[in-house]
This record gives C-alpha cells, structure tokens and sequence, in this order.
C-alpha cells in the first residue's frame, strides 16, 4: 500500500527530528557509556530489553490475532494501514493514548488507577528469569519457576481491583468469575509443575532447559522414563495456561453476551491497553514456561542442528499461534462446564500423574536395585 | 462535510495534530451496539466478503468506553432512545457518530402525521457526523462512510473513489 501524499506530508516534520536525535542519542551514549558501572550497565540493559520484549510482543501480538482470525475467517485482516497492516499497532497505541483517560463518578480511584500497573508490571518482571538461550537471560535465579507463579497470582489481584474499583457490576460479576477460574486452574497446573520439579530436581529454569540437551526424543514432553504421563501433563500444563490468561474458550472474564466488556468496562483510552498488554505479556509467559519445561527451551529438536534462542523464539510463537488458534476455533465455555472440567478432570489427572511420577522417581529405583 | 464545527484546542500543535489525526482515522472502533435490522448489514460488514478489518475498524468493542464511533444501525424508538443518548455521553473524545439508515438519518418509513413511538433522526439527541442513507445501506456503503469518517478526521481522502453506476 502506497501511502497517499498527504500521509507523507503529515509524517514528513517527524522525520527530521528522528533521523537527528536517534544518533545524537546513540552517540552520547557511546561516551556515557563506559562511565557505567559494569553491574548496572547489566542491569539497565536487562531493563530496557525486556520492556521493549514485552511491549513489542504485546503490540504485534495484536496484530497477528487479528490476522490470524481474519485468515480463520476467511478474511483478509488488516492490510491498508502500512504493508500488511503492520503499522497497524503503532497507530492503534496513537490513538489509544491521545484517547480521554476517563475515570467515572464513584469508582474507587486508586484501586481504579492501580489495578492495570497490577497486572502488567508481574507479567514483564516475569521476563526476568525467562531463559532465550543459555546466556540470554536477564537473571539466573535458582528459584526462577517458583518466582514466576509468585508473581502470577499477583495477576489475579489486579483483576479484582480492577473489576471491584470500577464500582459497575458487570465488572464486579467478571472479576468474581476470573478470580474463581484462576483458583480453580492454579491447583492443577502447580500440582503439574511439582510433578515437573521431582523430575527435574532443580527450580532453575536454565537448569531444567540443560537438562533437555541433546534431541527431541530428551525433551520432558518425551521422558516417559520419568512418567508414562508426560504428554497429558503438558496438555494439562497447556489448559491451565489458557485458563489463568483468561484467553477463549476460558474467557469468562470478558463474556460480552453477558458482562459488556469484562472486568475492564469501565476502562477508556491506555488503562485498558494496559490491560490488553497484560493480557499478551502472560500468554507470552505462559508459552514460554511450557517451552522451557516440556519442550526442551533454547535446544535444537535434532542433534544436527545449532541450539541457540531462534529454537525458543520458534517454539514459544508456534504455542502462542496455537493459543490464537483455538481461540477462534472453539466458543465459550459455560462457567460450570470450566470448573467441572478444572475440579473433575484436570485436578484427579494431575494428582494421578503426580503419583505415578513419585513411585517411578522413588520406588522404582529401589525395587529394579532390590532385583 | 461540517469541519467548521469541530472544536480546535488553544494550544495547537500542528503537525502532532495531524499525526494523531492519522492515528485515530485510522483505528476507529465501532461499538457492538445497534438497534435494528441495519445493525445486521452492519455485521455483514465485518465479515469475510467486506471485511471492514482491512481498514483497521473491525475492533467492535462492547464497552463504550473504549469504543470512537457509534454506528447508530437502525430505528430509534423513544423508548430507546434514552439509553442510546447513555450509551453517547458515557463515550470518551474524541467520539464520533455515523448515522446508518433512513431510520437513524430521519425516522424514514415510520414519519407521519400523529405518529409517537419513533425519534425521527439521530441528530435529535446528538451531534451526528456522517449520514449513510439506505434502506438499508448496503455494507459497501457503511465501509464508504468509514472511509468518509476518516476523511473528515484527517482532512483529506486516502482512497479514490469509486464512480456510480
């Protein structure tokens, strides 16, 4: 698409200023720079990478939900603003900025306020430990797997003031279903992760990925030595992830035949893009953890290949197209279908396979040593 | 089109005027609102053989408060009325209205003498920026009136016209 000349002119005054402060900038940094302490240049460094990681992904995460369910649909999806509708995000974040910030009559205002920055600051402080590859990673920490579910269910936190600082009672009903929804989930998939931490007898994400080396058939998914139930954890892990970012078919949350909009209602301009980045950052961690633990992290599938991040960055997009995929696939769920499915099905199996994997790590040992 | 009536801020910025006026021409965000059987060729609209999407206004938002235009699709009974003007005043600025049908436009098949039940016209309540007439239109004409909508916002035309007949 070729833009019209009076697109040109009107972005034509932004040019000059970029092309002149971008190397001014990039060139006081080049001075500034070694003046840095090492430990804080690390630290900055992780900083402004993950934020832009999580910002970026959010933004054109939207974009490519918006294809994909356009090519579901047999349409054709965003294409006339830049090629490909890929300026698409750039232009809906202008507008969501310069949009009114509009705070009703009655709201609890600092709940109201607070309630976005709840869920997205734990997803991208989440990124913190997520390892792209064997050096890429902004801080190895030892208990990287519990940290994450530490600041996952702070998610929920910002769900519910959100929803109860809107003073509006649609808002109320979705954060009282998210709420449910994500306990409900939170068991089967912590149930799962334990089962995953025996195995693994490490919380160290970089750790569990090593641990994966070599080809496919050594990812988790595979491990049938460790439990016969490898593959129905994943997809339990899978669900579960689905469920706690409250993406269809466990979108109660935001139902709009019953609740308007969901939790976020009463939400204008970038409290509910904010919102909406939240949404994206944890899918982004949701997939990324599942890639970590089942599908082998930053290691090639087969042996003659290079391991490296494009692996984790392949695995992790193919999970997040597949999340997309039954999203537009698949309707709604009821809310008793979802926590029958939660209580009855997926919280029994897991506690099945967390058995059976405690007898195969412990017992079996000791009864083929015995024989 | 009336751009003498939109209101201008004190302070004006141009170029980063223009530039948000890109932005929102080009992100408008229907809401999931409409009152009669307009509102079904407003759905056609968004699907695979028209495909607003293309133009970036296929976001329907259920929640007027993220929403920048309202698509009144259909009759605006007196009963109805009044929730329609809530629906208006609880959108933020920069908001906009397009008018979709006869109905919206003017009351169209249900104005006569001594008739109580219908409000004849959208712009009775509120301000409307673009009218698309039909009965109903075609969802062609909702995508022209988009487009229009942006050429209001922006100033000018992105797209050629297309000649009747």
């Amino acid at each position: 698409m070729i833009p019209h000349p009076e697109t040109r002119r009107v972005l034509t005054p932004f040019i000059l200023p970029t092309v002149v402060l971008l190397p001014l900038l990039a060139g006081g940094l080049y001075f500034v720079w070694p003046l840095v302490p090492g430990g804080v240049q690390r630290v900055l460094i992780s900083l402004v990478a993950v934020i832009a990681f999580a910002a970026g992904n959010a933004a054109y995460l939207v974009w490519l939900e918006r294809k994909v369910c356009a090519h579901i649909q047999r349409r054709i999806g965003p294409k006339e603003v830049g090629p490909f509708g890929l300026i698409q995000p750039v232009v809906d974040g202008i507008k969501l900025m310069s949009k009114q910030l509009l705070i009703p009559k009655g709201v609890d205002k600092p709940l109201f306020m607070v309630a976005p920055l709840l869920v997205l600051v734990p997803a991208i402080m989440s990124f913190v430990t997520i390892p792209f590859s064997e050096d890429l990673v902004a801080r190895n920490i030892n208990v990287g797997l519990l940290m994450i579910f530490a600041f996952a269910s702070v998610n929920v936190l910002g769900l519910l003031l959100g929803g109860w600082g809107s003073n509006n009672k649609y808002a109320v009903i979705a954060a009282a279903r998210a709420v449910s929804q994500n306990v409900a989930y939170e068991i089967p998939m912590l149930i799962t992760v334990i089962t995953m931490v025996m195995v693994t007898h490490t919380l160290n994400l970089n750790e569990i990925v090593i641990q994966q080396d070599g080809s496919f058939w050594n990812w988790y998914l595979f491990r049938f030595s460790a439990s016969p139930l490898m593959p129905v954890a994943f997809l339990i892990f899978f669900i579960c992830s689905l469920a706690e970012t409250n993406r269809a078919p466990f979108d109660l949350g935001e139902a709009e035949s019953e609740l308007v909009a969901g939790f976020h209602t009463e939400y204008s301009g970038m409290g509910f893009g904010v919102f909406f980045m939240g949404e994206y950052a944890n899918i982004v961690i949701g997939s990324s953890l599942a890639v970590i633990l089942f599908l082998g992290g930053w290691q090639s599938p087969v042996s003659f290949l290079a391991d490296g991040f494009w692996w984790f960055l392949l695995k992790m997009y193919f999970l997040i197209f597949c999340v997309m995929w039954i999203r537009w696939t698949y309707p709604r769920t009821t809310l008793w279908g979802l926590l029958n499915l939660s209580w009855k099905v997926l919280i029994p199996l897991s506690l099945i396979n967390l058995l059976l994997t405690s007898f195969m790590v412990k017992v079996w040992p000791l009864l083929m040593g015995a024989s | 089109m009336g751009k003498e009536n939109l209101q201008s801020a004190i302070v004006q910025f141009a170029p980063l005027d223009k530039l948000l006026a890109l932005g929102r021409a080009n992100s408008l965000w229907p809401m999931t609102f409409g009152l009669a059987c307009c509102a079904i060729e407003m759905m056609a609209a968004g699907v695979s053989r028209f495909d607003l999407a293309r133009f970036g206004a296929e976001v329907f938002r259920p929640s007027p408060r993220q929403c920048d235009v309202m698509i009144v699709a259909g009759t605006i009974t007196k009963k109805m009325a009044p929730a329609v003007e809530t629906l208006y005043d609880q959108m933020p600025e920069p908001k906009w209205v397009i008018a979709m049908g006869n109905c919206a436009i003017s009351g169209g098949p249900f104005v006569f003498d001594g008739q109580y039940g219908i409000v004849e016209g959208a712009d009775k309540l509120f301000p409307v920026d673009v009218f698309i007439p039909g009965c109903p239109p075609r969802p062609e004409a909702l995508i022209e009136g988009i487009l229009e909508l942006e050429e209001k916002v922006t100033g000018y035309r992105r797209w050629p016209r297309v000649e009747a007949g």
